[in-house]
């Protein structure tokens, strides 16, 4: 099926069970513990051997040997598999460095050899014994430096834009601001490491991984292989978080499949959690520098947004001024990013890949701008609110409630009783009130699914989508349970397998829509086959209660599948409707923060998050998407960063302990309002992605409440007391 | 030299033998000997949480502890709390909550919680306890407290909290 025309009314708009408050079908798996993740696939037939992976310890250069013995005599050692003896590979289509093979080092910990063994305990003790002779050679490690010599990278990555004479307006602007930002490395750290077991049978191998997206791991591992894709079975049915750092196939996969080929066994390998910081991806630091001109007003009538980021060589921008190209109005405009040749580990996307760093910058410049001005921070955003693609006034948004955003929020955050910088206080806390815009793209991918009716009638669904904690078995019950009019428990949902259709996958908040889309379109087949059956003209079936209606006659579907049973399987794919309307989510967030007026430390109090998103497929896990996305968000702002050794190059603190995600005690009650809205441009679920735009903006949301609490303006994050403390007012 | 070791404990009421190499931790006994793979490997450095599981009713991480520290013990994991259809009173607020979202803290944090309910009870203090001569109460800033070692990426805190405050019969 092609989306190519904006929705009317579908089986969707009966929102008998999609839109309701369920909870999820996988809940007594997961609170259990018998929800299987991928080291935890076990057959007691099977021997499975453990592989334990080795990382350089340098982060540029050459291996010039490798001494493999004392490790293959260790006790119980199977095999030892070396980047030396598989020789180069060819790298996946989605990775930028490589993952293994051959004596090239492009990043400390890039997995050098796997050790395989009888048990985990002497494969760790092993791999402790192999012994490298590098040739190091000088890399650069500090983006501040490699800054000066950035490139713009080519027009695929779209660098530049410009509308309007920016350099003009903003000299001659009444108010303007010029000021820079930035934001440093960042760490997905999901719970679940990277995880796969590998078992050949033949030429044939079977995968139990940890993917976000099966055929793209499925696809770059026969790549790496150099094997046929269709020789590749992967499975994934449960991912123990993903946040973007398992988009792309990781060594642990390589490492279990050529470790198992070695040892004619089945071998597991988990990546050691401080192995993931620098062996895997992270987002990528930015320097931004943000210049907005308005009239006295509040109009802004220039805006320029300017970033910088390194990567890898051949590698990509973080698209840190993405949001700024759609976000306000103002005639006059540009943007640009340039890229660092870095030799840190490969950044890549995670969580709002973009947005998220942009949004950290550009909401404080507008908070700033807003004070420069005299206007209230809210009314600012409203003033210069757009419905149209600015750089593009011709094409309009499909739906933008932004506006209404901030003023639910306003309301309901008791937005007005804000006061002046550093003028509240509660006790030793200073309290302050901050609001940033939420925006995140809404993107769609082609998503294809399989549904069988048994004689039961149960219906089957079958897709390689893939849940990372999202909620898609949820919702494609509740999308396969609307459309054939069947109680929820009447669905079974069988996820993340590579013999299932293709899927869109979980990413870039374009899971859900694009997944559920899917479900959609098999299901319109599915209900096809059922009327043809039947001999009932299709356009006037009806689906509910478990039966099949067409005018006066009524079959069970148990019944109208028959012995056989019937298939309904379809792809949903996408028209020009995104190019024709610019596609967004929307949100505002308001935060409250208590600053400690004599050490700084900064305590979240309140936090409310207000989004536009389309229809909400299910509020329960919907709700769970964006608390936990301001969550990460509040680790943005007050304690995540990467810290990188300039001199060795690597992130030092490349573990939990050092890396301090935030914890149970940072975080309080969170509340999410959902405007109650829908997008036909999007989908025939009318539904937009939501998962990402819970992170967009919050970070910069508790800066400003930051510096409404305490009058310190930070522009670097995250906010640690040491960058508050000098500018504390005096203790009274 | 001997590198493994006979050990006999209880795991969740039934009693279990196994020979372990001696660096085996009690979570990989758990997991890799036992196949009760409720238990998550998160960290294997006790930074996460994810392993927890009880020890003659005390929480303990179970990757920073060697299984052949744990003769005669009796040990609780997620598996012997409840199982589906059967849920425990808190995997079942977990669930009414939405107290998670990938599942791979989950069973960590709901040990946690089971046994945080137990501390307090037991009058234990924590770090934010003001009054240590008042009895430890239920609150949702004691809560917090005691949960911080059970990490949760996905952040699924605030409704954990509900679910745990549900749990101890008092309001959030």
């Amino acid at each position: 099926m092609k989306f190519d025309t904006p929705a009317t009314t579908n089986p969707i708009d009966q929102l008998k069970v999609v839109g309701q408050p369920i909870h999820r079908i996988d809940g007594q798996l997961k609170t259990t513990g018998r929800a299987k993740y991928a080291y935890e696939w076990h057959d007691t037939n099977i021997p499975y051997a453990y592989g334990y992976p080795v990382g350089a310890s340098i982060a540029k250069g050459r291996i010039r040997s490798m001494d493999v013995a004392a490790a293959q005599e260790a006790p119980g050692v199977l095999a030892v598999v070396t980047t030396l003896g598989v020789g180069d590979r060819k790298k996946g289509k989605f990775n930028t460095a490589k993952l293994f093979g051959g004596d090239e080092v492009q990043h400390y910990h890039q997995a050098i050899a796997v050790v395989v063994a009888e048990t985990f305990e002497q494969a760790r003790a092993a791999a402790a014994l192999v012994k490298v002779d590098y040739a190091v050679e000088a890399g650069a490690f500090d983006l501040k430096e490699a800054m000066k010599t950035a490139e713009k990278p080519d027009e695929s990555q779209q660098p530049d834009t410009a509308t309007g004479n920016f350099d003009g307006a903003f000299a001659s602007a009444a108010v303007t601001l010029d000021e820079t930002y930035t934001t440093p490395d960042q760490s997905h750290a999901m719970m679940e490491p990277h995880a796969s077991i590998a078992a050949w049978n033949g030429d044939e191998v079977t995968v139990w991984t940890s993917s976000q997206m099966i055929d793209w791991w499925r696809s770059d591992l026969a790549t790496t292989l150099d094997i046929d894709k269709e020789k590749i079975h992967l499975m994934s049915p449960f991912i123990g978080g993903g946040f973007g750092g398992k988009l792309f196939l990781r060594a642990d996969a390589v490492l279990a499949v050529l470790g198992a080929r070695a040892a004619k066994r089945p071998v597991k390998v988990a990546l050691p959690r401080p192995f993931m910081m620098n062996n895997t991806t992270h987002r990528p630091a930015t320097i931004q520098r943000i210049r907005i001109g308005a009239e006295r007003d509040g109009k802004i009538t220039a805006i320029a947004h300017e970033s910088w980021s390194g990567d890898q060589p051949g590698g990509q921008l973080e698209t840190a001024v993405a949001q700024t190209r759609l976000l306000y109005a103002g005639a006059n405009r540009m943007t640009a990013m340039r890229l660092a040749t870095l030799h840190l580990p490969e950044g890549n996307a995670m969580r709002a890949p973009g947005e998220a760093p942009g949004l950290m910058a550009l909401e404080i410049a507008i908070d700033e701008m807003a004070e420069k001005l005299g206007v209230d921070p809210v009314q600012f955003r409203i003033v210069n609110d757009t419905q149209v693609d600015p750089e593009k006034p011709e094409r309009p948004f499909s739906h933008r409630d932004l506006v209404g955003c901030l003023k639910l929020g306003a309301e309901r955050f008791g937005w007005s009783s804000r006061g002046r910088p550093g003028a509240r206080r509660d006790g030793n806390w200073l309290i302050g009130h901050g609001v940033a815009a939420a925006f995140r793209n809404n993107l769609v991918l082609p998503s294809g699914a399989r549904v069988r009716l048994d004689r039961e009638g149960i219906v089957t669904v079958e897709t390689d989508m893939t849940d990372i904690g999202t909620g898609s078995y949820t919702i494609i019950a509740q999308t396969a349970a609307e459309m054939l009019g069947l109680p929820l428990d009447k669905v079974a949902v069988h996820l993340g397998d590579s013999r299932f259709p293709v899927s869109a996958g979980s990413g870039g908040q374009f899971g859900a829509n694009s997944s559920t889309s899917g479900v959609y379109a098999a299901c319109v087949k599915l209900r096809e086959a059922i009327a043809a059956k039947l001999g009932f003209n299709s356009p006037d079936v009806v689906f509910e209660n478990g039966e099949v209606r067409s005018g006066n006659r009524s079959v069970p579907l148990s019944q109208a599948a028959g012995e056989e049973g019937l298939v309904g399987e379809d792809t949903m794919t996408w028209g020009d409707l995104t190019e024709t309307h610019q596609q967004s989510t929307f949100g505002a967030h308001f935060v409250e923060v208590g600053v400690d007026v004599a050490t700084g430390e900064s305590r979240i109090r309140r936090m409310l998050a207000v989004c536009a998103a389309g229809r909400i497929l299910n509020p329960i896990t919907a709700r769970s998407q964006v608390i936990g996305a301001m969550t990460m968000g509040a680790g943005g702002a007050l304690s995540e960063e990467l810290a990188v050794d300039t001199r060795r190059g690597f992130f030092v603190n490349h573990d939990l302990a050092g890396y301090e995600v935030p914890v149970h005690a940072d975080i309080p009650h969170q509340e999410v309002i959902f405007m109650d809205e829908t997008d036909p441009m999007s989908s025939p679920m009318k539904a937009k992605g939501v998962g990402e735009l819970g992170l967009c903006g919050v970070a910069a949301a508790i800066a400003n409440a930051i510096y409404n609490a305490s009058g310190v303006r930070v522009r670097n994050y995250p906010i640690t007391l040491d960058k508050l403390i000098g500018g504390l007012p005096e203790i009274a | 030299m001997n590198l493994s070791t006979s050990i006999a404990f209880s795991v969740n009421g039934e009693q279990r033998e196994l020979i372990v190499d001696n660096r085996t931790t009690l979570l990989d006994a758990l997991r890799e000997h036992l196949h009760l793979t409720g238990t998550k490997k998160g960290c294997d450095h006790g930074q996460c949480g994810a392993c927890t599981v009880m020890v003659d009713g005390r929480r303990v991480n179970s990757c920073l502890t060697l299984a052949v520290m744990h003769e005669g013990d009796e040990i609780t994991t997620i598996e012997g709390l409840g199982e589906p259809g059967s849920l425990h009173p808190m995997q079942a607020a977990f669930v009414k909550h939405d107290g998670f979202q990938c599942g791979y803290c989950t069973p960590g944090q709901i040990c946690s919680s089971v046994a945080v309910l137990e501390e307090i009870k037991a009058n234990i203090p924590s770090h934010v306890t003001a009054d240590l001569t008042a009895p430890a109460s239920v609150t949702v800033t004691e809560i917090r407290e005691r949960m911080s070692g059970n990490i949760c990426r996905c952040g699924a805190y605030s409704n954990i909290v509900d679910a745990i405050t549900e749990v101890a019969g008092t309001k959030a």
